[in-house]
């Protein structure tokens, strides 16, 4: 890919009136990543994304988001991002024509069919806004945020209200716009969603970067010792280890072969992000 | 990720000139019949907005019968003109008061304003909706007058002109206002207090519900600060026989002092807008 920066932010300061929500923040997104911010409720995640998407004005720091301060960035800037907000639909309208009504805004729109079937919409062209269920109306929000054929798509916490196999599609779909190129900054409260799609997480807490990586390395995560488990002739046995290749190959010395009911584990990405926020267990 | 050029879907060369953007009149005009749409679509405003002045107006037509107000004018002719009134504020100031409110609450606004599209092109959508909703609903009035209550369609070109600037004058000052207090209206919840309770007091006192030589001087007073007072009097000077005028407190139809009121409300409606129009819900950002 480029290493053209999509997103550039330095000290990022926002409080509303004594309260401190965002607290110096710097993040550097490359064109083409796929981001997620994680954090708690309160952690200043939406309020950093909504500064970054020109909905709500800074106290300090330097922000510039494809090349352009989006405090004071016009209507070409915003032909070039994409906003998928979590909001009631129209109630009166239908799928299908709030989808062509929005394609109509953008220069260089997809094909709002197209959208329609992406979102997993299709064959509920017809129906109007009043009859979506939950997860309908979130996949009429994620089509009416991609149907401008976004460079960079901001995400707050998209597959909420989702059941198992629309977030599987929903998955597919930011992979799929991924590949194109597409810049995306999520953000979630749902760690498997930001270990299967990013490419890099930020952690935020107090307003706060608390940690910054790839989700696999996040927090030391590869380094910390591992769980060996396995069942022994007198029920399951668990292992800390820092080498738990030795380990394994100690035991299969021992089974002369197959390990009954092997497991080795690292830290999960929840257990380094609860570590992370200070939350207790 | 590899070096294969994938191209960024609609990115463009930094030395390339930007886009073409969809013009604010093209896209005002498909968000104006989409407004059309959902307004009739919608049956609470169906009913209680586009319907509720004829309903009114045919109740008022059965209590009072055919009583006559002066020679020549029955009380329901004299009700049917106050009733174009009341419908013009209906589907423009309560219509626009209500429904800005609502998409305030629900974010409409927040998701246009994070598009290209122009905000002129969301005022040109409503403009549309408006003139299409209010001239169905004079419609509609007139068909009920003509049918029922003897009402006359203008005769002389002087009337259908004083109809024109009466109905174009009116309908852009409510709307204004309209658009001004959705914005004092916290949530779709409060909108009864801010938008319908003031309008219900207005045609009260305005000859919309009750004719206006009733309505007590000091209310008559109150009255003629607000437009309501003044659309429905130019209305009755068009639908009205010329003795009719002499149950005007001014026994005149006063068509100067109406067009100045209203051109003074258009003026402040605009005011009001430009200063207290907000893309997002109070407290929120």
């Amino acid at each position: 890919m480029n290493s053209e920066t999509a997103i550039h932010v330095r000290g990022l300061r926002k409080s509303y009136g004594e309260t401190l929500a965002v607290d110096g923040i710097d993040l550097d997104i490359s064109s083409g990543e796929v981001f997620a911010l994680l954090g708690p409720n309160g952690a200043g995640k939406t309020t950093t994304v909504e500064i970054l998407e020109g909905y709500r004005h800074r106290d300090g720091g330097t922000v510039a988001v494809l090349g352009q301060d989006p405090a004071n960035a016009g209507r070409h800037w915003r032909a070039r991002i994409g906003i998928v907000l979590q909001l009631t639909a129209e109630p009166e309208l239908t799928v299908a024509e709030m989808v062509s009504m929005f394609a109509g805004f953008y220069p260089n729109p997809r094909d709002p069919g197209e959208v329609i079937e992406l979102a997993g919409l299709g064959g509920l062209t017809a129906r109007r806004g009043n009859q979506l269920s939950g997860g309908q109306r979130r996949r009429l929000d994620v089509a009416l945020g991609i149907v401008g054929r976004p460079e960079l798509l901001f995400l707050d916490e998209p597959t909420t209200g989702f059941d198992p196999e629309a977030r599987r599609q929903f998955w597919e779909l930011i992979e799929r716009l991924a590949g194109e190129g597409t810049t995306i900054l999520l953000t979630t409260h749902y760690l498997p969603e930001a270990e299967a799609l990013a490419d890099r997480v930020a952690v935020l807490a107090g307003g706060q970067v608390v940690a910054l990586g790839a989700p696999a390395t996040l927090g030391g995560r590869v380094s910390q010792d591992a769980q060996v488990s396995w069942e022994a002739a007198d029920g399951r046995r668990t292992l800390q280890t820092a080498t738990p290749t030795k380990v394994v190959a100690e035991l299969a010395g021992q089974f002369g072969g197959e390990i009954p009911g092997l497991a080795v584990t690292r830290p999960s990405l929840e257990d380094v992000y609860l570590e992370l926020i200070g939350a207790d267990r | 990720m590899t070096a294969t050029s994938v191209s960024r879907p609609g990115a463009t060369p930094a030395d390339a000139v930007q886009p073409r953007l969809p013009g604010a009149w093209r896209t005002g005009l498909v968000r104006g019949q989409m407004e059309v749409r959902a307004f009739f679509r919608e049956r609470q405003t169906v009913v209680f907005v586009f319907a509720m002045p004829a309903i009114v107006l045919v109740l008022l037509g059965s209590i009072y019968g055919h009583e006559h107000a002066t020679r020549g004018v029955t009380v329901v002719q004299l009700f049917t003109a106050g009733m174009i009134a009341g419908g013009i504020g209906a589907t423009s100031f309560q219509n626009l008061g209500l429904t800005i409110a609502a998409e305030r609450e629900r974010g409409t606004l927040k998701r246009l304003r994070g598009t290209p599209l122009a905000p002129a092109a969301y005022f040109i959508g409503k403009v549309i909706q408006v003139f299409v909703c209010t001239i169905a609903e004079v419609v509609v009035l007139i068909v009920v007058g003509v049918a029922l209550y003897h009402l006359h369609l203008p005769t002389s070109a002087a009337k259908w002109w004083t109809l024109a600037w009466v109905f174009v004058l009116g309908t852009v000052a409510c709307s204004l206002i309209g658009i001004g207090i959705s914005s004092l209206s916290s949530s779709a919840t409060n909108s009864f207090p801010v938008i319908s309770l003031p309008f219900l007091v207005l045609q009260f006192i305005s000859g919309v519900y009750v004719p206006f030589y009733n309505v007590p001087p000091w209310l008559q007073h109150i009255a003629a600060i607000f437009p309501l007072k003044w659309l429905s009097q130019g209305l009755r000077s068009v639908f009205l026989p010329a003795q009719a005028a002499a149950l005007e407190p001014t026994h005149t139809w006063q068509h100067g002092q109406t067009a100045l009121v209203l051109a003074a409300w258009i003026v402040g409606g605009l005011v009001l807008c430009l200063t207290t129009f907000r893309w997002r819900p109070r407290g929120d950002g």
